[in-house]
């Protein structure tokens, strides 16, 4: 027998009963729906936690620069070449000393009674990239800029923490703040840190001020990336920075996309995968018991196919394909609804919907296996009866 | 001399029922290539399960059966299946035409299994229907066909595959007068090309028509 005639025969014998045929893959529908979405959504789900974990780490690299006795390993002008790197979104250098992290750092010198002033707050040079740098915001008043920094102009920016430490509500009398002697204006506030939030208790000056208080070098480039750069960028960096030193450069780099995606995996909701299995095996059974009752009905037909020479295995062939088509439609029908309900899902909850290829090849597959298993009895009671009787 | 078609030796069919039945009792029967042979008898004298065993469809209790010049009672039922299918056509009292199929795929249905060559299917299974009177009706489903017209699809699936043996129960049943004498018209036309038929009937009109004639009383055969 041609398989091309097997498949026709069974199709056309699918096709002779087509609403019973629609009706019998409703509970593979059913089961695999319900599985394509308990694992797409909750892949998901997965992804869209480390997504947003993603946005903050993901794409952060610190580069930590040594302390050097002669010449510094990165030059305060590095950060121009590292800025110009494909894949790199903002970078800033800074500069950090341990004598500076407890400077005291007075407002001005109006005193009130009633409040302490005096504070004792870190201070660090940086780049003028800062803010973008540590995913800020400058809420009030303005970064120095390169002009700044060449006129070598007493100005500090502070973080919004020590703004409120140090009673500074409004720049627009240019409020100065005193660090040990000298004095400084506030010309900005930084805020909404969501990188380096320590920052919102520091005074940041230019690195051309920053010597007085002892911060000559670059002590820490931070840099953020475009999202899958992070790995070529956490590369070149150190080149960039330091051509001469590279690889004395430490680059700190966020782990790999890999294992984020693997304890995205270990969320799936347990609960509905048992709910979707129970499905399959009620759609196993009710397609079982249809094609059964098929069989029952169709027993003259056995019996005249058998007359035309066909063997048994013909017609449990066609009785099998019959049912592993059912369920073949079903898994189809059930994967195309998993995965329109995981975009709804996620469109509605605003993520980024992650589908499997894999799941959608698979889901059909299993429809198919359970067809197949579910058509295995009423294939052999139908292969198993006498042509006589079936003719009777 | 040639070989017969059918040769039948001492042939039993038992139904072990309560209390059993000896639906045939040591039937002997030689059909040559080219014979009509109709088999007439009362009902329930055992006509049907006599075709049936010559049609391969059953086993009988005892004695040898061989069917073109093969003894076939020892067969396994994976030969005996294809013995039947490239033999043998039927054509059943209640036409066994599959509804949800035109007349012509039901036709073309006689050729599915076994090794027929799927090019050019339609075209013989529309050659068998012209030659019965149907080419009109070959994309009809059967429930719309008369009665007359089930019965002479049923013969052109019996006849696609170009069987040896005919085997008709009741072939006219259904049939006015001058629809028989067209079916039996075809018959004498096959018989001349070769083709064996052996045919159940209780019309004398049939009988008469056939070459020989033998009649079946309780299981017991003899020519009449
Ligand atoms: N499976 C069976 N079990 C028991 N008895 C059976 C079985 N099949 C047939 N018989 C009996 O065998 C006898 C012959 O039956 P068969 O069907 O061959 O009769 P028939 O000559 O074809 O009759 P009709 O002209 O009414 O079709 C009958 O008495 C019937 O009751
Ligand atoms: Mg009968």
């Amino acid at each position: 027998m041609d398989l091309r005639d097997l498949a026709g025969e069974a199709l056309a014998g699918l096709l002779a009963r087509p609403v019973r045929a629609a009706l019998t893959t409703l509970g593979t529908v059913l089961g695999i729906t319900t599985l394509v979405v308990t694992l797409g959504v909750a892949a998901t789900a997965g992804n869209q936690i480390v997504g947003r974990f993603d946005e903050l780490v993901a794409t952060a690299i610190t580069v930590e620069v040594p302390e050097s006795e002669n010449a510094p390993l990165v030059e305060w002008t590095a950060i121009d070449r590292l800025t110009r790197l494909r894949g790199v979104e903002s970078a800033a250098a800074v500069s950090e000393s341990d004598d500076a992290d407890n400077l005291y750092v007075r407002s001005n010198d109006i005193v009130d009674p009633t409040r302490v002033t005096t504070q004792t707050l870190t201070v660090l040079a940086a780049t003028t990239g800062l803010p973008e740098a540590a995913r800020g915001r400058i809420v009030q008043g303005r970064f120095y800029d390169d002009g700044h920094i060449r006129r070598r102009d007493r100005v500090a920016v502070i973080g919004d923490q020590a703004a409120k430490m140090l009673g500074i509500t409004r720049l627009d009398r240019a409020p100065a703040i005193f660090i040990g002697e000298h004095a400084y204006t506030v010309i900005g506030i930084l805020g909404d840190l969501r990188r380096e939030r320590n920052l919102s208790t520091a005074v940041i000056v230019p690195p051309t001020v920053g010597r007085r208080f002892g911060l000559r070098d670059v002590t820490r480039v931070l840099v953020n990336t475009g999202l899958g750069a992070t790995g070529l960028i956490a590369r070149q960096a150190p080149d960039a920075l330091s051509p001469a030193n590279a690889d004395m450069l430490q680059v700190i780099a966020p782990p790999g996309p890999t294992r984020a995606r693997d304890q995205a995996q270990e969320d799936v909701n347990a609960l509905f995968l048992i709910l979707g299995l129970v499905s399959l095996i009620v759609g196993a059974v009710g397609i079982a018991n249809v094609t059964l009752v098929t069989v029952m009905e169709r027993v003259a037909e056995i019996g005249l196919r058998r007359s035309l020479g066909a063997a048994r295995r013909h017609i449990a062939a066609q009785f099998l394909l019959e049912s592993t088509l059912i369920g073949l439609t079903g898994g189809a029908i059930g994967a195309s609804l998993g995965v329109v309900t995981i975009v709804a899902v996620s469109a509605a909850k605003q993520w980024t919907p992650l589908l499997d290829v894999r799941l959608a090849i698979a889901a059909p597959v299993a429809g198919a296996v359970v067809g197949l298993l579910a058509g295995l009895y009423p294939a052999l009671r139908a292969a198993g009866m006498e042509p006589v009787d079936a003719l009777r | 001399m040639a070989e017969p078609v059918i040769e039948l030796r001492g042939i039993d069919k038992d139904f072990p029922s309560q209390p059993p039945v000896r639906a045939l009792d040591d039937v002997s029967l030689r059909v040559d290539r080219g014979e009509h042979v109709a088999i007439v008898g009362p009902s329930g004298s055992g006509k049907s399960t006599l075709l049936n065993v010559l049609g391969l469809l059953d086993r009988p209790s005892a004695g040898t059966y061989r069917l073109d010049g093969v003894e076939t009672t020892k067969l396994t039922d994976g030969a005996r299946t294809r013995l039947r299918g490239g033999r043998i056509g039927f054509v059943f009292q209640s036409f066994h035409l599959l509804s949800h199929r035109s007349v012509v795929e039901n036709v073309m249905l006689a050729e599915v299994y076994g090794r027929h060559p799927r090019r050019g299917r339609r075209e013989r299974a529309l050659a068998a229907l012209e030659r019965v009177g149907l080419a009109h009706r070959t994309g009809f489903p059967p429930d719309r066909l008369s009665g007359g017209e089930r019965q002479r699809a049923a013969i052109a699936r019996a006849l696609m595959g170009g069987p040896s043996l005919l085997l008709c129960d009741e072939p006219t049943g259904n049939l006015d007068s001058r629809n028989t004498e067209a079916v039996l018209d075809l018959f004498d036309e096959l018989r001349a090309q070769g083709l064996t038929i052996v045919v159940i009937t209780h019309e004398q009109e049939v009988s008469e028509r056939a070459g020989r004639r033998v009649r079946i009383t309780d299981g017991v055969l003899a020519e009449a």
